[in-house]
């Protein structure tokens, strides 16, 4: 166990190095280095951060200000779902909030907790999706689904539950 | 015709005359225009939105992100910019912690002074912002989010004029603070306590920590005797406080004032900056002869030390070791005094008036504390004592003058121009000409080193003996200076380094002023200063020979009390980047450092193979290999510490040699215990 997972920590630490390699260290190109960094820890930790923020030459605090700027970036763990429900006019008018409400019972999501402690799920809402002639919306990793129920909402949830214990397993 | 550039203003003609913009414009024709984002000394920001006027054929613009174009009709008072002025102070009032009676600002305050000003009687709008906590991790500065009005002076200050950036805009919208990284306190990042932040800051968000409570209640205790030290820059700073002109020479009257606080002796720091001349002087003469460790750096600024620290640990061996003259006061008056005043060392305590904030932080460096007695006990501001006196009641612009007690209190012009941009290389330089010379010198003023250029040169030629001088001042100045030096741009021989821009006289503990030529006004008064003294050259002190006959005897000594040395410092605190799955306590660390240096010179691999070989060899029960950010020795990288060993140029056999050799005197300790 120990073997894999300092290796994977490795890898990653590598995987950023590449990263900031290929934008050749440049300053300017602070964000999209951010949103790499992102897909390869589902968040931004800390020390990544302080990393980051020396190799380019600029303060932390800088590299602190944009990443808490920007709602595409977070600096806490996010799970490995992410699921994004549509709090745009539309789909509001087609009950989002209804919505979340059904999966924050669901994933026992309580008081502010955004992700749920197995780290599979994380929950949040997004101002507009683009799609609203699709609403209500929401996008599990990237998957966009439109027209959601709460029957399906709960059926999605269930499926990936199903899919992850059986890799497990 | 004559070409002239004008504008009208209000409906009177004005010459322009290359001002930046026409906020400088309509303040030079005698209209204080409101802001709170804009220093002459900054970039422009154009936040604030309170300095707006009306420019016909343009409508409502910012005034100071708005150029002066000639035959433009401006209007600074109209009905409209009336009511948005006092709107926006209004919504800025809304969500500001309204405890003003009890701020350290209070009377000092740019938001209470334009709230009146603008007239501003009543708040509408109800506050929305929760309360945050205060971070007084630092001892030199007080962050108080909850009086921060956005403007971001003290971002800019940081970043532009000191090239550090320790704090910075977060979060969005109505949630934006100014906060270090990762929302930690001041103490923890790379902040050098030079205080500029809170000299800019309007309000009370950032303020002057204070130790006036500390003074009083020593100053109330019969058994203990406390001395004081002024330092040069607060004798022509002190009178601002009491509605005197700038730059007023109020040294008599300030003694006077400590005498009547209670201070048993009143002694100045300009005789240890004598001693510090003479110190470095003879240093630096040593080091050109030997040609080693040049340039030298001064060495008198707790801000550029810990700047230094940080940022250039492969420079630290050309810091000049002399302590500054707050700390080799401490440091003689500790020794001296005991016998001098017949009294106990516990029972001396040795205040510092300084009008700087970092001299707080320097003066709790551990190197600097004998058997848990710090050398210097307390640091006030300039605006400490001013508040010190005004709670006693003293009415300062009538007192008597009094004069500084012997020996410790005599000093020369060179002591006290130290307090200037410039003052410390020309002290040295009096000294140094005469030295390599050998003759007396009559004429002491070197006028090169003086003025409020950001960097300044001289050089010299004395018996085939050429010298060349460097003085900056202000942070971002140093670093390029530093980054010249490191890179071999540059042939200087000594560079003096001072934080704050003007030097001391600028520094963040002074009265609060808003005023662009404050600095001018207190420079040339520490120039009158000298001027007016009999002696200006720190050998020629007499009371500094007698303390080399009677204290400083030998070598040793010497260098006990007046010298010191530096360390590398991190600039974060952090746990670094953790490499093993569980942290269970009593793991033998094993820290790669990541920084730019180390990585250049193949950090990466070396982790790589370390955790490899960690993991074949079974050792990752008893090892936790974490990447670390930059222990601050990259000349010497890759840098590895394993426990508290630090290895540097480290190689894969040099780290496990001396992991091994650590488990086996833990599991020793473990066996015989």
């Amino acid at each position: 166990m120990e073997k894999t997972t300092q290796q994977k920590a490795m890898r990653k630490f590598t995987k950023i190095c590449d990263i900031v390699n290929q934008y050749n260290r440049d300053k300017s190109k602070l964000i999209p280095i951010l949103q790499k960094v992102q897909d390869e820890y589902r968040y931004l930790p800390e020390e990544v951060l302080t990393f980051v923020a020396t190799t380019l030459n600029i303060p932390p605090a800088t590299v602190y200000g944009v990443a808490t700027f920007y709602a595409h970036f977070t600096l806490s763990p996010r799970g490995k779902y992410v699921i994004r429900i549509c709090d745009g006019t539309a789909c509001h008018v087609k009950g989002s909030n209804k919505l979340l409400e059904t999966l924050r019972e669901k994933l026992n999501l309580k008081d502010k907790n955004t992700t749920t402690s197995d780290m599979l799920f994380t929950l949040e809402t997004v101002s507009c999706l683009g799609a609203c002639g699709l609403a209500p919306v929401l996008v599990i990793n990237d998957v966009v689904h439109g027209q959601v129920t709460r029957e399906k909402a709960i059926k999605l949830i269930d499926e990936i539950i199903e899919k992850e214990n059986k890799n497990a397993g | 015709m004559e070409d002239k550039k004008t504008l009208f203003i209000d409906g009177r003609e004005y010459r322009i005359n290359g001002e930046r913009n026409l906020l400088e414009v309509i303040r030079k024709a005698g209209i204080d225009i409101p802001t709170f984002c804009y220093h002459s000394e900054l970039s422009v920001y154009g936040a604030c939105r309170l300095c707006i006027v009306d420019i016909e054929g343009r409508g409502i613009v910012g005034s100071c992100s708005t150029p002066a174009e000639p035959g433009m009709k401006v209007h600074t008072n109209t009905p409209e910019i009336r009511e948005m002025r006092k709107i926006t102070l209004e919504l800025l009032l809304a969500n500001h912690e309204q405890n003003c009676l009890t701020c350290g600002k209070n009377s000092n305050c740019k938001l209470q002074e334009l709230a009146s000003r603008l007239g501003v009687d009543n708040v509408r709008f109800k506050p929305t912002h929760k309360p945050k906590p205060i971070d007084r991790s630092s001892p030199s500065i007080i962050r108080d989010p909850n009086k921060c009005v956005l403007c971001g002076d003290c971002v800019r200050m940081c970043h532009e004029v000191q090239g550090i950036g320790a704090i910075d805009f977060a979060y969005r919208g109505s949630d934006v603070m100014v906060l270090p990284a990762f929302g930690k306190d001041l103490s923890e990042v790379e902040c050098v306590n030079c205080g500029q932040c809170a000299r800019v800051c309007p309000t009370g968000a950032l303020t002057v920590a204070s130790q006036i409570e500390n003074v009083w209640n020593e100053l109330h205790n019969a058994e203990k005797t406390v001395v004081v030290q002024i330092a040069p820059a607060v004798r022509v700073a002190l009178g601002e406080m009491f509605g005197m002109k700038a730059g007023e020479v109020v040294t008599g009257k300030t003694i006077t004032a400590l005498k009547r606080l209670g201070f048993d002796k009143v002694y100045d720091t300009s005789f240890t900056a004598d001693l510090t001349v003479v110190e470095e002087a003879h240093e630096f003469l040593e080091r050109k002869l030997n040609g080693e460790n040049l340039p030298q750096f001064t060495s008198c600024c707790p801000a550029w030390v810990k700047f230094a620290e940080q940022y250039y640990p492969e420079l630290l061996s050309n810091l000049s070791t002399c302590r500054s003259p707050q700390q080799m006061f401490g440091a003689v008056a500790k020794k001296m005094l005991p016998d001098l005043l017949d009294i106990n060392r516990e029972n001396l305590v040795v205040v510092s008036i300084m009008p700087c904030t970092a001299k707080k932080f320097e003066a709790l460096r551990p190197e600097f504390n004998i058997d848990g007695y710090p050398d210097v006990d307390y640091v006030l501001s300039t605006q400490e004592l001013g508040k010190m006196i005004k709670e006693a009641g003293l009415n300062f612009i009538d007192l008597e003058t009094e004069s500084f007690d012997l020996p410790l209190g005599f000093k020369t012009g060179a002591g006290v121009i130290f307090g200037a941009s410039g003052g410390v290389s020309e002290a040295v330089l009096r000294l140094a000409v005469e030295k390599l010379s050998g003759n007396k010198i009559e004429k002491v003023d070197f006028l090169d080193v003086r003025g409020c250029e950001g960097i300044k040169e001289t050089s010299f030629t004395i018996n085939n003996t050429s010298v060349k001088i460097a003085v900056v001042h202000s942070l971002a100045n140093a670093r390029k200076i530093a980054d010249m030096v490191k890179n071999g741009e540059c042939d200087y021989d000594l560079i003096e380094v001072m934080a704050c821009p003007g030097g001391c006289i600028g520094g963040a503990g002074q009265p609060c002023s808003f005023v662009d030529t404050i600095n001018e006004s207190r420079t040339q008064s520490l120039y009158n200063i000298d001027k007016n003294l009999q002696i200006h050259k720190s050998q020629d002190n007499p009371y500094i020979a007698e303390l080399y006959e009677k204290v400083l005897t030998d070598h040793k000594i010497t260098h006990e009390l007046l010298h010191t040395e530096y360390n590398n410092r991190k600039r974060m605190s952090d746990n670094g980047l953790s490499f093993s799955e569980d942290n269970k306590n009593g793991k033998l660390h094993v820290d790669v450092c990541l920084g730019t240096g180390c990585y250049l010179k193949g950090a990466q691999d070396l982790l790589h193979e370390i955790i490899t070989n960690i993991v074949d060899k079974n050792l990752a029960e008893q090892v936790e290999v974490r990447g670390s950010f930059c222990f601050e020795h990259c000349n010497n990288g890759p840098t590895v510490r394993v426990g508290k060993h630090l290895i540097e140029k480290c190689t894969l056999k040099l780290v496990l040699s001396e992991i091994n050799k650590q488990l086996k005197a833990t599991q020793t300790t473990a066996i015989s215990s």
